[in-house]
Protein backbone atom coordinates (compact mmCIF):
# COMPACT_ATOMS: atom_id res chain seq x y z
CA UNK A 1 0.00 0.00 0.00
CA UNK A 2 2.94 2.38 0.56
CA UNK A 3 4.66 1.63 -2.81
CA UNK A 4 1.44 1.91 -4.49
CA UNK A 5 1.32 5.48 -2.43
CA UNK A 6 4.52 6.04 -3.50
CA UNK A 7 4.84 5.36 -6.84
CA UNK A 8 5.23 8.14 -9.20
CA UNK A 9 2.67 6.76 -11.71
CA UNK A 10 0.12 5.99 -9.17
CA UNK A 11 -2.46 8.49 -8.67
CA UNK A 12 -4.36 7.47 -5.30
CA UNK A 13 -8.00 9.06 -4.85
CA UNK A 14 -9.30 8.06 -1.34
CA UNK A 15 -12.36 8.70 0.37
CA UNK A 16 -13.30 9.23 -3.63
CA UNK A 17 -16.14 7.49 -5.51
CA UNK A 18 -17.00 7.12 -9.51
CA UNK A 19 -20.14 8.67 -10.28
CA UNK A 20 -20.44 8.49 -13.76
CA UNK A 21 -18.41 6.69 -16.79
CA UNK A 22 -18.48 7.96 -20.31
CA UNK A 23 -16.67 6.78 -23.69
CA UNK A 24 -15.38 3.39 -24.58
CA UNK A 25 -12.01 1.22 -24.31
CA UNK A 26 -9.06 3.19 -24.33
CA UNK A 27 -11.07 6.58 -23.96
CA UNK A 28 -12.75 6.53 -20.52
CA UNK A 29 -13.70 9.30 -19.12
CA UNK A 30 -14.32 9.03 -14.99
CA UNK A 31 -16.63 11.32 -12.96
CA UNK A 32 -14.53 11.28 -9.58
CA UNK A 33 -16.40 12.92 -6.39
CA UNK A 34 -13.27 13.73 -3.94
CA UNK A 35 -15.44 13.89 -1.03
CA UNK A 36 -14.97 16.84 1.37
CA UNK A 37 -12.40 15.15 4.05
CA UNK A 38 -11.97 18.76 5.85
CA UNK A 39 -8.42 18.52 6.23
CA UNK A 40 -6.22 20.22 3.15
CA UNK A 41 -4.42 16.92 1.85
CA UNK A 42 -1.27 19.29 0.46
CA UNK A 43 -1.03 20.96 3.84
CA UNK A 44 -1.32 18.13 6.13
CA UNK A 45 1.97 16.32 7.40
CA UNK A 46 0.09 13.27 8.93
CA UNK A 47 1.64 14.33 12.45
CA UNK A 48 -1.80 13.08 14.00
CA UNK A 49 -2.14 15.53 17.20
CA UNK A 50 -5.63 16.37 15.62
CA UNK A 51 -6.56 12.92 16.11
CA UNK A 52 -4.83 12.63 19.74
CA UNK A 53 -6.47 15.80 20.92
CA UNK A 54 -9.86 15.19 19.92
CA UNK A 55 -12.52 15.11 22.42
CA UNK A 56 -15.30 13.16 20.74
CA UNK A 57 -14.85 9.00 20.40
CA UNK A 58 -16.72 6.93 18.25
CA UNK A 59 -17.47 3.18 17.62
CA UNK A 60 -15.55 2.25 14.88
CA UNK A 61 -18.16 -0.24 13.22
CA UNK A 62 -15.56 -0.45 10.36
CA UNK A 63 -11.61 -1.61 10.84
CA UNK A 64 -12.42 -2.47 14.50
CA UNK A 65 -15.61 -4.44 13.80
CA UNK A 66 -17.39 -2.36 16.85
CA UNK A 67 -14.23 -3.71 19.20
CA UNK A 68 -13.12 -0.50 19.80
CA UNK A 69 -13.59 3.07 19.18
CA UNK A 70 -11.92 6.11 17.38
CA UNK A 71 -12.18 9.73 17.42
CA UNK A 72 -14.49 12.45 15.24
CA UNK A 73 -11.04 13.06 13.43
CA UNK A 74 -9.58 9.74 12.49
CA UNK A 75 -7.60 7.55 9.95
CA UNK A 76 -9.75 4.10 9.17
CA UNK A 77 -6.59 2.67 10.60
CA UNK A 78 -2.81 3.31 11.56
CA UNK A 79 -1.13 1.88 8.57
CA UNK A 80 -3.84 4.01 6.02
CA UNK A 81 -2.41 5.72 3.00
CA UNK A 82 -2.49 8.48 2.74
CA UNK A 83 -1.79 9.12 6.24
CA UNK A 84 -4.60 11.72 6.36
CA UNK A 85 -7.11 12.13 8.44
CA UNK A 86 -10.57 13.13 7.79
CA UNK A 87 -13.20 14.27 9.63
CA UNK A 88 -16.24 12.65 9.80
CA UNK A 89 -19.22 15.42 10.03
CA UNK A 90 -21.47 13.58 11.78
CA UNK A 91 -19.74 13.03 14.91
CA UNK A 92 -17.61 16.09 15.03
CA UNK A 93 -18.80 18.42 17.64
CA UNK A 94 -18.29 21.25 15.63
CA UNK A 95 -20.40 20.34 12.39
CA UNK A 96 -23.42 18.84 15.26
CA UNK A 97 -23.23 21.96 17.85
CA UNK A 98 -21.38 24.52 15.80
CA UNK A 99 -18.17 24.54 18.21
CA UNK A 100 -14.61 23.02 19.25
CA UNK A 101 -12.41 23.51 16.79
CA UNK A 102 -10.01 21.52 18.64
CA UNK A 103 -8.40 20.14 16.02
CA UNK A 104 -8.05 23.46 13.82
CA UNK A 105 -6.85 25.38 17.09
CA UNK A 106 -4.17 22.61 17.80
CA UNK A 107 -2.91 21.66 14.15
CA UNK A 108 0.94 22.95 13.36
CA UNK A 109 0.23 23.56 9.84
CA UNK A 110 -3.12 24.83 9.75
CA UNK A 111 -4.35 22.10 7.70
CA UNK A 112 -8.33 21.97 8.97
CA UNK A 113 -10.66 23.39 6.32
CA UNK A 114 -14.34 22.80 7.66
CA UNK A 115 -15.13 24.63 4.81
CA UNK A 116 -13.51 22.38 2.00
CA UNK A 117 -16.26 20.99 -0.35
CA UNK A 118 -16.29 17.86 -2.42
CA UNK A 119 -14.52 18.26 -5.82
CA UNK A 120 -15.93 16.73 -9.21
CA UNK A 121 -12.59 15.66 -11.56
CA UNK A 122 -13.10 14.53 -14.88
CA UNK A 123 -10.36 11.48 -15.37
CA UNK A 124 -8.81 10.50 -18.82
CA UNK A 125 -8.22 6.86 -18.42
CA UNK A 126 -7.72 3.37 -21.12
CA UNK A 127 -9.03 0.92 -18.96
CA UNK A 128 -10.79 0.15 -15.29
CA UNK A 129 -10.34 -2.64 -13.02
CA UNK A 130 -12.96 -2.87 -10.20
CA UNK A 131 -11.66 -4.31 -7.02
CA UNK A 132 -14.73 -3.35 -4.62
CA UNK A 133 -14.48 -6.46 -2.55
CA UNK A 134 -16.93 -7.48 -0.40
CA UNK A 135 -19.27 -7.20 2.64
CA UNK A 136 -19.43 -9.22 5.98
CA UNK A 137 -23.00 -10.71 5.52
CA UNK A 138 -25.22 -9.88 9.05
CA UNK A 139 -25.40 -13.15 11.19
CA UNK A 140 -28.71 -11.33 13.15
CA UNK A 141 -30.55 -12.15 9.74
CA UNK A 142 -30.41 -16.01 11.18
CA UNK A 143 -31.69 -15.65 14.84
CA UNK A 144 -30.58 -18.94 16.29
CA UNK A 145 -27.02 -18.25 16.20
CA UNK A 146 -27.99 -15.52 18.76
CA UNK A 147 -25.38 -13.19 17.34
CA UNK A 148 -26.43 -9.60 19.36
CA UNK A 149 -27.36 -11.04 22.71
CA UNK A 150 -24.29 -11.42 24.23
CA UNK A 151 -21.03 -10.18 23.79
CA UNK A 152 -19.42 -13.28 23.69
CA UNK A 153 -20.51 -14.58 20.42
CA UNK A 154 -18.81 -12.82 17.91
CA UNK A 155 -17.29 -12.83 14.62
CA UNK A 156 -14.19 -14.18 12.87
CA UNK A 157 -13.97 -10.56 11.87
CA UNK A 158 -14.28 -9.34 15.37
CA UNK A 159 -11.86 -11.79 16.61
CA UNK A 160 -8.95 -10.60 14.81
CA UNK A 161 -9.52 -7.65 16.30
CA UNK A 162 -9.30 -9.23 19.91
CA UNK A 163 -6.58 -11.59 18.79
CA UNK A 164 -4.32 -8.16 17.06
CA UNK A 165 -1.55 -6.69 18.89
CA UNK A 166 -3.39 -3.28 17.95
CA UNK A 167 -6.65 -4.14 18.64
CA UNK A 168 -9.25 -3.62 22.04
CA UNK A 169 -7.56 -5.72 24.42
CA UNK A 170 -3.52 -5.89 22.80
CA UNK A 171 -3.78 -8.91 21.30
CA UNK A 172 -5.15 -11.27 24.56
CA UNK A 173 -7.73 -13.08 23.86
CA UNK A 174 -10.19 -12.45 26.13
CA UNK A 175 -14.46 -12.31 26.99
CA UNK A 176 -16.29 -9.03 27.83
CA UNK A 177 -15.59 -9.98 31.14
CA UNK A 178 -12.38 -9.52 31.07
CA UNK A 179 -11.51 -12.91 31.73
CA UNK A 180 -9.31 -15.48 29.80
CA UNK A 181 -11.84 -18.41 28.37
CA UNK A 182 -11.59 -21.37 29.31
CA UNK A 183 -13.93 -22.91 26.33
CA UNK A 184 -14.48 -21.94 23.12
CA UNK A 185 -16.51 -23.01 20.11
CA UNK A 186 -16.28 -21.79 16.60
CA UNK A 187 -19.09 -22.48 14.00
CA UNK A 188 -17.73 -22.59 10.36
CA UNK A 189 -20.99 -21.95 7.00
CA UNK A 190 -23.01 -18.98 9.35
CA UNK A 191 -24.89 -17.72 5.86
CA UNK A 192 -23.07 -19.39 3.71
CA UNK A 193 -24.03 -22.83 2.05
CA UNK A 194 -27.38 -22.54 3.73
CA UNK A 195 -30.88 -22.09 1.86
CA UNK A 196 -31.70 -19.29 4.12
CA UNK A 197 -28.94 -17.26 3.50
CA UNK A 198 -25.79 -17.55 0.62
CA UNK A 199 -25.98 -20.88 -1.43
CA UNK A 200 -22.52 -20.49 -2.65
CA UNK A 201 -19.26 -21.38 -0.15
CA UNK A 202 -17.63 -18.20 0.74
CA UNK A 203 -14.22 -20.30 0.86
CA UNK A 204 -11.88 -18.40 2.99
CA UNK A 205 -13.55 -19.28 6.44
CA UNK A 206 -12.39 -22.58 6.87
CA UNK A 207 -8.92 -21.37 6.89
CA UNK A 208 -9.08 -18.22 8.89
CA UNK A 209 -11.25 -20.45 11.63
CA UNK A 210 -8.67 -22.71 11.83
CA UNK A 211 -6.41 -20.11 12.73
CA UNK A 212 -8.30 -18.71 15.27
CA UNK A 213 -8.59 -22.10 16.46
CA UNK A 214 -4.81 -22.32 16.67
CA UNK A 215 -4.15 -19.11 17.98
CA UNK A 216 -6.87 -19.83 20.71
CA UNK A 217 -4.87 -22.77 21.69
CA UNK A 218 -1.62 -21.11 21.66
CA UNK A 219 -2.54 -18.45 23.45
CA UNK A 220 -4.84 -18.99 25.91
CA UNK A 221 -5.14 -22.77 25.85
CA UNK A 222 -9.13 -23.11 26.05
CA UNK A 223 -10.81 -25.92 25.00
CA UNK A 224 -11.79 -25.84 21.29
CA UNK A 225 -14.92 -27.15 19.82
CA UNK A 226 -15.32 -26.83 15.94
CA UNK A 227 -18.74 -27.35 14.18
CA UNK A 228 -17.68 -27.76 10.65
CA UNK A 229 -20.02 -29.19 7.85
CA UNK A 230 -16.71 -30.15 5.33
CA UNK A 231 -14.02 -28.30 6.23
CA UNK A 232 -12.59 -26.86 2.67
CA UNK A 233 -8.48 -27.01 2.93
CA UNK A 234 -7.94 -26.49 -0.67
CA UNK A 235 -5.29 -24.53 -1.25
CA UNK A 236 -1.02 -25.10 -1.39
CA UNK A 237 -0.31 -26.26 2.20
CA UNK A 238 -3.54 -25.52 3.78
CA UNK A 239 -3.93 -29.42 4.58
CA UNK A 240 -0.98 -29.75 6.65
CA UNK A 241 -2.36 -26.82 8.47
CA UNK A 242 -5.41 -28.33 9.43
CA UNK A 243 -3.58 -31.81 10.53
CA UNK A 244 -1.22 -29.46 12.60
CA UNK A 245 -4.64 -28.09 14.20
CA UNK A 246 -5.80 -31.35 14.48
CA UNK A 247 -2.57 -31.79 16.62
CA UNK A 248 -3.07 -28.99 18.84
CA UNK A 249 -5.85 -30.53 19.89
CA UNK A 250 -8.35 -28.79 18.39
CA UNK A 251 -11.94 -30.87 19.21
CA UNK A 252 -13.90 -31.28 15.36
CA UNK A 253 -17.32 -31.81 15.23
CA UNK A 254 -18.60 -33.17 11.93
CA UNK A 255 -21.72 -31.44 11.33
CA UNK A 256 -23.13 -27.68 11.75
CA UNK A 257 -23.47 -25.64 14.45
CA UNK A 258 -26.98 -25.63 14.50
CA UNK A 259 -28.23 -23.23 17.50
CA UNK A 260 -26.43 -20.95 20.39
CA UNK A 261 -27.90 -20.31 23.40
CA UNK A 262 -27.36 -17.86 25.95
CA UNK A 263 -27.44 -19.79 29.77
CA UNK A 264 -29.04 -17.81 32.67
CA UNK A 265 -25.32 -17.42 33.84
CA UNK A 266 -23.99 -15.90 30.58
CA UNK A 267 -21.97 -19.13 29.45
CA UNK A 268 -23.30 -20.03 26.17
CA UNK A 269 -24.86 -23.25 24.67
CA UNK A 270 -23.50 -24.57 21.34
CA UNK A 271 -25.84 -27.32 20.16
CA UNK A 272 -25.19 -29.60 17.32
CA UNK A 273 -25.20 -32.87 15.35
CA UNK A 274 -22.16 -34.70 14.69
CA UNK A 275 -22.03 -36.96 11.72
CA UNK A 276 -20.69 -39.98 13.74
CA UNK A 277 -21.76 -39.01 17.63
CA UNK A 278 -25.32 -37.63 17.32
CA UNK A 279 -26.83 -34.58 18.66
CA UNK A 280 -24.17 -32.90 20.59
CA UNK A 281 -23.55 -29.58 23.11
CA UNK A 282 -20.85 -27.85 24.44
CA UNK A 283 -21.14 -25.04 27.09
CA UNK A 284 -18.59 -22.40 26.05
CA UNK A 285 -16.78 -19.26 26.96
CA UNK A 286 -16.84 -17.97 23.62
CA UNK A 287 -18.17 -18.37 20.26
CA UNK A 288 -16.98 -17.35 16.96
CA UNK A 289 -19.06 -17.05 14.47
CA UNK A 290 -17.32 -17.58 10.80
CA UNK A 291 -19.75 -15.38 8.85
CA UNK A 292 -20.07 -15.36 4.89
CA UNK A 293 -19.47 -12.86 2.71
CA UNK A 294 -21.47 -11.00 0.25
CA UNK A 295 -21.34 -8.26 -2.35
CA UNK A 296 -21.19 -4.78 -1.13
CA UNK A 297 -24.23 -3.15 -0.82
CA UNK A 298 -23.64 -0.81 -3.13
CA UNK A 299 -22.86 -3.19 -5.66
CA UNK A 300 -26.01 -2.33 -7.58
CA UNK A 301 -24.70 1.37 -8.39
CA UNK A 302 -21.20 0.05 -9.48
CA UNK A 303 -22.88 -2.59 -11.66
CA UNK A 304 -25.28 0.18 -13.49
CA UNK A 305 -22.46 2.93 -13.35
CA UNK A 306 -19.75 0.54 -15.29
CA UNK A 307 -22.00 -2.04 -16.99
CA UNK A 308 -21.48 -4.94 -14.94
CA UNK A 309 -23.35 -8.27 -14.83
CA UNK A 310 -24.24 -10.14 -12.07
CA UNK A 311 -23.92 -14.11 -11.51
CA UNK A 312 -26.90 -15.38 -9.46
CA UNK A 313 -24.62 -14.84 -6.03
CA UNK A 314 -24.79 -11.04 -6.95
CA UNK A 315 -21.45 -10.86 -7.42
CA UNK A 316 -19.96 -8.80 -10.63
CA UNK A 317 -20.23 -11.21 -13.61
CA UNK A 318 -16.60 -11.91 -15.58
CA UNK A 319 -17.15 -12.25 -19.13
CA UNK A 320 -16.60 -16.34 -19.08
CA UNK A 321 -16.55 -18.22 -15.85
CA UNK A 322 -13.23 -20.11 -17.23
CA UNK A 323 -11.82 -19.04 -19.50
CA UNK A 324 -11.89 -14.91 -18.98
CA UNK A 325 -12.23 -14.52 -15.68
CA UNK A 326 -10.84 -11.04 -14.96
CA UNK A 327 -13.08 -9.38 -18.13
CA UNK A 328 -16.15 -8.23 -17.86
CA UNK A 329 -18.56 -8.02 -21.05
CA UNK A 330 -17.67 -4.31 -21.23
CA UNK A 331 -14.14 -3.88 -23.10
CA UNK A 332 -11.49 -2.10 -20.91
CA UNK A 333 -13.06 -3.05 -17.58
CA UNK A 334 -11.87 -5.78 -15.68
CA UNK A 335 -12.34 -7.33 -12.60
CA UNK A 336 -10.29 -7.99 -9.25
CA UNK A 337 -10.47 -9.74 -5.79
CA UNK A 338 -14.07 -10.83 -4.02
CA UNK A 339 -15.81 -8.41 -6.07
CA UNK A 340 -15.74 -10.85 -8.69
CA UNK A 341 -16.18 -14.01 -5.75
CA UNK A 342 -15.54 -15.08 -2.58
CA UNK A 343 -11.73 -15.78 -2.39
CA UNK A 344 -8.24 -16.00 -0.38
CA UNK A 345 -5.47 -13.59 0.12
CA UNK A 346 -3.43 -16.04 -2.53
CA UNK A 347 -6.15 -16.26 -5.30
CA UNK A 348 -6.79 -12.56 -5.11
CA UNK A 349 -3.70 -11.88 -5.55
CA UNK A 350 -3.24 -13.82 -8.45
CA UNK A 351 -6.83 -12.32 -9.40
CA UNK A 352 -5.24 -9.00 -9.06
CA UNK A 353 -2.29 -9.71 -11.00
CA UNK A 354 -3.76 -11.66 -13.75
CA UNK A 355 -6.51 -7.87 -13.98
CA UNK A 356 -3.15 -5.64 -13.91
CA UNK A 357 -1.61 -7.64 -16.71
CA UNK A 358 -5.30 -7.41 -18.85
CA UNK A 359 -4.37 -3.92 -18.58
CA UNK A 360 -0.78 -3.88 -19.73
CA UNK A 361 -1.21 -5.71 -22.83
CA UNK A 362 -4.07 -3.92 -23.65
CA UNK A 363 -2.18 -0.42 -23.55
CA UNK A 364 0.96 -2.30 -25.18
CA UNK A 365 -0.90 -3.78 -28.28
CA UNK A 366 -1.26 0.49 -28.21
CA UNK A 367 -4.72 -0.12 -30.53
CA UNK A 368 -8.08 -2.20 -29.79
CA UNK A 369 -8.82 -4.72 -31.84
CA UNK A 370 -12.86 -4.37 -32.30
CA UNK A 371 -15.37 -7.03 -33.84
CA UNK A 372 -15.76 -6.77 -37.86
CA UNK A 373 -19.69 -6.93 -36.93
CA UNK A 374 -20.73 -2.98 -37.48
CA UNK A 375 -22.86 -1.36 -39.76
CA UNK A 376 -22.24 -0.21 -43.31
CA UNK A 377 -24.62 1.91 -45.60
CA UNK A 378 -25.41 1.02 -49.02
CA UNK A 379 -25.36 4.82 -50.17
CA UNK A 380 -27.71 4.17 -53.40
CA UNK A 381 -30.38 2.75 -50.80
CA UNK A 382 -30.30 5.49 -48.47
CA UNK A 383 -33.24 7.86 -48.66
CA UNK A 384 -31.93 9.88 -45.62
CA UNK A 385 -34.78 9.69 -43.46
CA UNK A 386 -32.21 9.80 -40.03
CA UNK A 387 -34.09 6.59 -38.81
CA UNK A 388 -31.21 4.91 -37.84
CA UNK A 389 -29.85 7.61 -36.14
CA UNK A 390 -32.14 7.82 -33.84
CA UNK A 391 -32.31 4.20 -33.46
CA UNK A 392 -28.21 4.09 -32.82
CA UNK A 393 -27.34 3.78 -28.83
CA UNK A 394 -24.33 4.90 -29.28
CA UNK A 395 -24.45 7.98 -31.81
CA UNK A 396 -22.34 6.21 -34.39
CA UNK A 397 -23.97 7.45 -37.12
CA UNK A 398 -24.45 10.72 -39.00
CA UNK A 399 -25.51 12.47 -41.83
CA UNK A 400 -23.54 13.19 -44.74
CA UNK A 401 -23.76 16.52 -46.67
CA UNK A 402 -25.48 14.69 -49.06
CA UNK A 403 -27.94 13.40 -46.72
CA UNK A 404 -27.00 9.76 -46.72
CA UNK A 405 -26.23 7.96 -42.92
CA UNK A 406 -22.74 7.65 -42.14
CA UNK A 407 -21.24 5.11 -39.79
CA UNK A 408 -18.62 5.90 -37.36
CA UNK A 409 -16.84 1.80 -37.26
CA UNK A 410 -14.84 2.45 -33.87
CA UNK A 411 -18.16 3.77 -32.41
CA UNK A 412 -20.30 1.19 -33.68
CA UNK A 413 -20.74 -2.06 -31.81
CA UNK A 414 -22.29 -3.95 -34.50
CA UNK A 415 -25.95 -4.23 -32.44
CA UNK A 416 -27.75 -4.13 -36.10
CA UNK A 417 -30.76 -2.23 -34.39
CA UNK A 418 -30.01 0.42 -37.10
CA UNK A 419 -30.54 -2.43 -39.53
CA UNK A 420 -34.07 -3.63 -38.58
CA UNK A 421 -35.32 -0.26 -38.20
CA UNK A 422 -34.57 1.10 -41.59
CA UNK A 423 -37.38 1.48 -44.18
CA UNK A 424 -35.37 1.15 -46.90
CA UNK A 425 -32.94 -1.97 -46.22
CA UNK A 426 -30.09 0.45 -46.68
CA UNK A 427 -27.71 -0.39 -43.59
CA UNK A 428 -26.71 -3.62 -43.24
CA UNK A 429 -24.43 -5.30 -39.92
CA UNK A 430 -21.97 -6.94 -41.09
CA UNK A 431 -22.23 -10.78 -40.28
CA UNK A 432 -26.07 -10.55 -39.42
CA UNK A 433 -27.54 -9.32 -42.88
CA UNK A 434 -31.36 -9.91 -43.50
CA UNK A 435 -30.02 -12.62 -46.27
CA UNK A 436 -27.85 -14.66 -43.84
CA UNK A 437 -30.36 -14.30 -41.13
CA UNK A 438 -33.22 -15.55 -43.57
CA UNK A 439 -30.78 -18.45 -44.73
CA UNK A 440 -30.21 -19.72 -40.95
CA UNK A 441 -34.42 -19.81 -40.72
CA UNK A 442 -35.04 -21.25 -43.98
CA UNK A 443 -32.36 -23.63 -43.01
CA UNK A 444 -33.57 -24.95 -39.56
CA UNK A 445 -36.79 -24.94 -40.52
CA UNK A 446 -35.47 -27.84 -42.79
CA UNK A 447 -35.26 -29.71 -40.41
CA UNK A 448 -37.62 -32.10 -39.68
CA UNK A 449 -38.34 -33.07 -35.32
CA UNK B 1 -51.58 -43.65 -32.61
CA UNK B 2 -50.31 -40.11 -34.64
CA UNK B 3 -46.70 -39.09 -33.31
CA UNK B 4 -47.68 -35.65 -30.88
CA UNK B 5 -47.01 -33.00 -32.94
CA UNK B 6 -43.29 -31.51 -32.43
CA UNK B 7 -43.81 -27.61 -32.89
CA UNK B 8 -40.98 -26.13 -35.06
CA UNK B 9 -39.73 -22.52 -33.13
CA UNK B 10 -37.36 -19.99 -34.13
CA UNK B 11 -35.93 -18.63 -31.66
CA UNK B 12 -34.17 -15.50 -31.48
CA UNK B 13 -31.46 -15.07 -29.15
CA UNK B 14 -29.53 -11.59 -28.74
CA UNK B 15 -25.57 -12.55 -28.00
CA UNK B 16 -25.26 -11.35 -24.88
CA UNK B 17 -28.16 -12.52 -21.99
CA UNK B 18 -30.36 -15.31 -23.78
CA UNK B 19 -27.70 -16.53 -26.05
CA UNK B 20 -25.07 -16.86 -23.07
CA UNK B 21 -28.27 -17.64 -21.57
CA UNK B 22 -28.92 -20.72 -23.38
CA UNK B 23 -25.42 -21.57 -23.37
CA UNK B 24 -25.52 -21.49 -19.51
CA UNK B 25 -28.32 -23.70 -19.51
CA UNK B 26 -26.08 -26.13 -21.29
CA UNK B 27 -23.45 -26.15 -19.32
CA UNK B 28 -26.11 -26.80 -15.91
CA UNK B 29 -27.09 -29.53 -17.69
CA UNK B 30 -31.28 -28.27 -17.81
CA UNK B 31 -33.29 -29.85 -20.39
CA UNK B 32 -34.51 -27.28 -22.88
CA UNK B 33 -36.60 -28.65 -25.56
CA UNK B 34 -35.03 -29.54 -29.20
CA UNK B 35 -38.13 -27.77 -31.08
CA UNK B 36 -36.43 -24.81 -30.24
CA UNK B 37 -34.21 -23.41 -33.16
CA UNK B 38 -31.79 -20.95 -32.04
CA UNK B 39 -30.55 -18.10 -34.30
CA UNK B 40 -27.93 -15.55 -32.73
CA UNK B 41 -28.35 -12.22 -33.31
CA UNK B 42 -26.25 -9.47 -31.61
CA UNK B 43 -29.65 -7.73 -30.35
CA UNK B 44 -32.80 -8.62 -29.79
CA UNK B 45 -33.08 -5.15 -30.97
CA UNK B 46 -31.82 -6.39 -34.56
CA UNK B 47 -35.05 -8.78 -34.93
CA UNK B 48 -37.33 -6.76 -37.79
CA UNK B 49 -40.42 -7.72 -38.10
CA UNK B 50 -39.72 -8.94 -41.46
CA UNK B 51 -37.85 -11.47 -40.32
CA UNK B 52 -40.51 -12.96 -37.66
CA UNK B 53 -42.77 -13.10 -40.87
CA UNK B 54 -40.15 -14.75 -42.97
CA UNK B 55 -39.81 -17.36 -39.99
CA UNK B 56 -43.86 -17.99 -40.29
CA UNK B 57 -43.99 -17.96 -44.04
CA UNK B 58 -41.16 -20.67 -44.10
CA UNK B 59 -42.80 -22.87 -41.73
CA UNK B 60 -42.02 -22.01 -38.31
CA UNK B 61 -45.19 -23.10 -35.58
CA UNK B 62 -44.35 -20.54 -32.79
CA UNK B 63 -41.51 -17.79 -33.11
CA UNK B 64 -39.91 -16.64 -29.51
CA UNK B 65 -37.98 -13.46 -29.55
CA UNK B 66 -35.26 -13.74 -26.09
CA UNK B 67 -33.37 -10.65 -25.02
CA UNK B 68 -31.62 -8.77 -21.92
CA UNK B 69 -33.96 -7.12 -19.22
CA UNK B 70 -34.73 -3.89 -19.59
CA UNK B 71 -32.21 -1.90 -18.20
CA UNK B 72 -29.94 -4.49 -18.82
CA UNK B 73 -29.20 -4.05 -22.62
CA UNK B 74 -25.57 -4.66 -23.42
CA UNK B 75 -26.08 -1.85 -26.66
CA UNK B 76 -27.52 0.83 -23.48
CA UNK B 77 -31.84 0.79 -25.10
CA UNK B 78 -31.05 -1.53 -28.18
CA UNK B 79 -34.06 -4.08 -26.11
CA UNK B 80 -36.37 -0.62 -25.56
CA UNK B 81 -37.19 -0.97 -29.57
CA UNK B 82 -37.80 -4.50 -29.30
CA UNK B 83 -40.35 -3.79 -26.05
CA UNK B 84 -42.05 -1.87 -29.28
CA UNK B 85 -41.84 -3.68 -31.85
CA UNK B 86 -42.83 -7.20 -30.93
CA UNK B 87 -46.22 -6.01 -29.16
CA UNK B 88 -47.31 -4.09 -32.05
CA UNK B 89 -46.61 -6.88 -34.25
CA UNK B 90 -48.54 -9.48 -32.19
CA UNK B 91 -51.34 -7.17 -32.67
CA UNK B 92 -50.92 -7.17 -36.25
CA UNK B 93 -50.93 -11.31 -37.04
CA UNK B 94 -54.03 -11.21 -35.87
CA UNK B 95 -54.99 -9.33 -39.42
CA UNK B 96 -53.23 -12.34 -41.35
CA UNK B 97 -54.53 -14.84 -39.57
CA UNK B 98 -51.83 -16.18 -36.81
CA UNK B 99 -52.45 -16.77 -33.53
CA UNK B 100 -50.66 -13.96 -31.66
CA UNK B 101 -50.23 -16.36 -28.91
CA UNK B 102 -47.48 -18.05 -31.52
CA UNK B 103 -45.49 -14.93 -30.94
CA UNK B 104 -43.69 -14.51 -27.44
CA UNK B 105 -41.00 -11.75 -26.21
CA UNK B 106 -39.34 -12.66 -22.97
CA UNK B 107 -36.19 -11.50 -21.17
CA UNK B 108 -33.17 -13.81 -19.65
CA UNK B 109 -30.11 -12.72 -18.77
CA UNK B 110 -27.13 -14.39 -19.02
CA UNK B 111 -27.01 -15.92 -15.13
CA UNK B 112 -30.96 -17.25 -16.25
CA UNK B 113 -30.18 -20.37 -16.91
CA UNK B 114 -33.10 -22.06 -15.57
CA UNK B 115 -35.27 -19.32 -16.80
CA UNK B 116 -34.16 -20.12 -19.82
CA UNK B 117 -35.24 -23.61 -19.88
CA UNK B 118 -38.49 -22.95 -18.19
CA UNK B 119 -39.42 -20.07 -20.90
CA UNK B 120 -38.61 -22.42 -23.84
CA UNK B 121 -40.66 -25.56 -22.17
CA UNK B 122 -43.84 -23.11 -21.43
CA UNK B 123 -43.32 -22.16 -25.15
CA UNK B 124 -43.17 -24.92 -26.81
CA UNK B 125 -46.16 -25.96 -24.87
CA UNK B 126 -48.33 -23.42 -25.45
CA UNK B 127 -47.48 -23.68 -29.30
CA UNK B 128 -47.93 -27.86 -29.40
CA UNK B 129 -51.53 -27.02 -27.71
CA UNK B 130 -52.40 -24.46 -30.66
CA UNK B 131 -51.30 -27.19 -33.33
CA UNK B 132 -49.37 -26.75 -36.40
CA UNK B 133 -49.55 -23.17 -37.65
CA UNK B 134 -49.95 -24.08 -41.54
CA UNK B 135 -53.32 -24.95 -40.22
CA UNK B 136 -53.70 -21.61 -39.48
CA UNK B 137 -52.39 -20.00 -42.40
CA UNK B 138 -53.54 -22.41 -44.94
CA UNK B 139 -50.07 -23.22 -46.11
Amino acid sequence: MMDAGRHPNITLLTYSEVEAISGYVGNFTARIRKRARSVKEDICTGCGLCQEKCPTKVVDMAFEAGMGKRKAIYRPFSQAIPNIPVIDRENCRFFTQGKCKVCQKLCPTGAIDYEQQDTLLDVQVGAIIIATGFAMWDPMKLPQYSYGLSPNIITGLQFERLTSATGPTGGEILTAEGKKPERVAIIHCVGSRDEHAHLYCSRFCCMYSLKHAHQIRDKTGAQVYDFYMDMRTFGKAYEEFYVRTQDDGVVFIHGRGAEVEVLPDGRLRVKGEDADLGLVAADVDMVILATAIEPQPDADRVASIFGLGRTPDHFFAEAHPKLRPVETATAGVFLAGCAQGPRDVPDTVAHADAAAMQVVRLFNQGEVTISPTVAVVDTARCVGCGDCILACPYSAISRTAEAKAQVNAALCHGCGTCTAACPAGAITALHFTDEEIVAQIDGLLEIVL
Amino acid sequence: MTEPFEPRIVAFLCNWCSYAGADNAGISRLPSPANILPIRVMCSGRVSPEMILRAFRSGADGVLVLGCHIGDCHYIDGNHRTIKRIPLLRNLLGYIGINPERLRLDWVSSAEAPKFAQVTQEFVETVRALGPAAREIGG
